[in-house]
């Protein structure tokens, strides 16, 4: 698929935005007033930003609005309601933090669940989708999740959650890479089931039906990017994981440090989005005698 | 709404012959030229007599060669547009509600006042059938020639699909496939007619005719030229045993 940077920072940052909430959600850390101030508007910029850069790849984005109605059988839509709703919830809660330093628990954990939910739907969008094997598992949405909430608990400076969702990420990620590489073997499509034509003999691409590229194949036959994907996992992981994981558990505290391994972790993060883009083979890929 | 209708009255769509298809893209080009001058955004092109050329097309031609276990391989031509699926998941994700299956007759529509060109539609379709317009920001899509079948202005032979109306080598069929007894289903019945990438549970409406077998012996005339005479005799004879010597 056609890792657009616009979609890869709506997922990433976000996902960050959303999982920084759920934890001030529950009131870690416990700040009031100017400071908590801070911490919301960080967060609210993150998610908020993200949403708006999702609205950069789409065609007539005026009409944004219409995505809120068909809930009933869209994840995108879903997630756009539930995005709505978590940052009301949370914007309510933050009132209360910030100016009347009053802090409503239950309202805090609905706005919680509320960016679990979200980060959750955002997921659903690519695990919905049966022509991409390797999104069409259950550990995209882990992925997603353990993203979202280390970050989260990173940028509120819950260092232990941090380390432990450090390892749980690193763990997640391979695995869904080792699942993902033989997802689209299994799904069973091949060239010959597309055209129907196995029943003859082995079939293979003769001629393409253009001269020149067109949005099928920039859209969901990629394969250009993915020449360096085995390094670019490494890279990824060292810096997502890896790396940050090792200054906080090895090193004395400081916020430089916290501050460096937060950028390497959002930097990790934007690479293996990149990967899970650029390496999701389509269907549509076997019609062009190229999977994805 | 996105829901898809538990069934539809109708069933229509495109039986297509690959045993008849010669591959001319005739089909290609009368579906760009009625569905740019009719219903709904144009299909643009891009750089279109420029180094890079590309285009919205919703019929595309695509060619590929099998290979059977024994004898030579064989050049099929693959016309490949919507299949109007019974469980097209390009319906059901959907933000907006641009995108429905209508209940009358079947066919997949796009609503392109409602469309927000998120291009989630397209990546549901595992047959490549929809394409983003680049100068629209719309998905276009085949809509089996809504604007000619119903049209009581085109005269009776014409209210059909502009691809199955222009075939010149009729491998294209247009027709109820709901209904049993009409002629697309016999048609699908008598030939064995496939669906295309089944194992994806999409359900897909149009069906596929199989490229009949192959003759095993090309050519009639061939054994009657085979040669008469082993051993060249007379002038041509001496020649061959002459040069031999040499």
């Amino acid at each position: 698929m056609h890792p657009a940077p616009s979609i890869i920072f709506f997922t990433v940052f976000s996902g960050l935005g959303f999982g920084m909430l759920a934890f001030l959600g529950l009131g870690k850390p416990d700040v009031s007033g100017f400071t908590a101030f801070i911490f919301f508007a960080i967060a609210y910029a993150l998610a908020v930003g993200g949403l708006i850069s999702s609205t950069f790849h789409l065609g007539n984005p005026q009409r944004a609005l219409k995505a809120f109605s068909q809930w009933r059988t869209s994840w995108l839509s879903r997630e756009g309601c539930l995005a709505v709703a978590t940052l009301i919830v949370m914007g309510l809660y933050a009132i209360g933090v910030i100016f009347f330093n009053t802090r409503i628990g239950l309202l805090g954990l609905l706005g919680a669940i509320l960016c679990v939910c979200t980060v959750l739907g955002t997921s659903m969008i690519y695990t919905q989708i049966k022509t991409v094997p390797r999104w069409h598992h259950w550990t995209t949405p882990l992925v997603f999740l353990s993203y979202a909430l280390t970050g989260g608990a990173f940028l509120t400076g819950q260092v232990q959650v941090a380390a432990a969702g450090l390892v749980t990420i690193g763990v997640l990620q391979i695995l869904a890479w080792v699942i993902g590489d033989k997802r689209f073997a299994g799904s069973g499509s091949t060239i010959e089931s597309a055209t129907g034509l196995g029943t003859i003999g082995k079939t293979r691409m003769f001629e393409a039906p253009h001269s020149a590229k067109n949005y099928l194949m920039k859209e969901m036959v990629h394969v250009v990017g993915r020449k360096h994907a085995r390094n670019l996992r490494i890279i990824g992981l060292v810096l997502l994981s890896l790396l940050p994981w090792a200054l906080l558990m090895f090193f004395p505290f400081s916020h430089l440090l916290a501050l460096v391994a937060i950028l390497a972790h959002i930097a990790g993060a934007l690479t293996t989005r990149w990967l899970f883009f650029a390496e999701a083979e389509h269907t549509v890929g076997l019609y062009y005698g190229q999977r994805g | 709404m996105t829901t898809l209708p538990a069934q539809t009255e109708k069933k229509l769509g495109l039986v297509i012959d690959l045993d008849t298809c010669v591959g001319c893209h005739a089909c290609v080009v009368s579906c760009k030229g009625w569905n740019t001058e009719n219903y709904g955004a144009a299909l643009s092109d891009q750089n279109a007599y420029g180094k890079d050329p590309s285009g919205t097309f919703l019929n595309r031609v695509h060619s590929y060669e099998v290979q059977p276990e024994t004898g030579a391989a064989q050049t099929i031509h693959f016309p490949k547009s919507c299949l109007h699926c019974e469980d097209a998941p390009c319906v059901t994700v959907c933000p907006t509600g641009a995108s429905y299956k209508r209940v009358e007759d079947g066919i997949v529509l796009v609503n392109e006042s409602d469309c927000i060109g998120c291009g989630l539609c397209a990546w549901a379709c595992p047959y490549g059938a929809r394409e983003l317009d680049q100068a629209e920001g719309v998905m276009k899509k085949c809509t089996l020639c809504v604007d000619r079948i119903y049209n009581e202005n085109l005269p009776e032979e014409d209210r059909q699909p502009a691809c199955v109306r222009t075939c010149p080598a009729g491998a294209r069929h247009f027709g109820d496939l709901g209904d049993e007894t009409s002629d697309v289903s016999q048609l699908v019945k008598e030939r064995g007619g496939f669906d295309l990438m089944p194992e994806q549970g999409t359900k897909p409406v149009n069906k596929y005719l199989p490229p009949r077998p192959k003759d095993e012996q090309i050519d009639i005339l061939a054994p009657l030229l085979e040669p008469v005479a082993a051993e060249p005799t007379g002038f041509l004879g001496w020649l061959d045993k002459t040069l031999e010597k040499l």
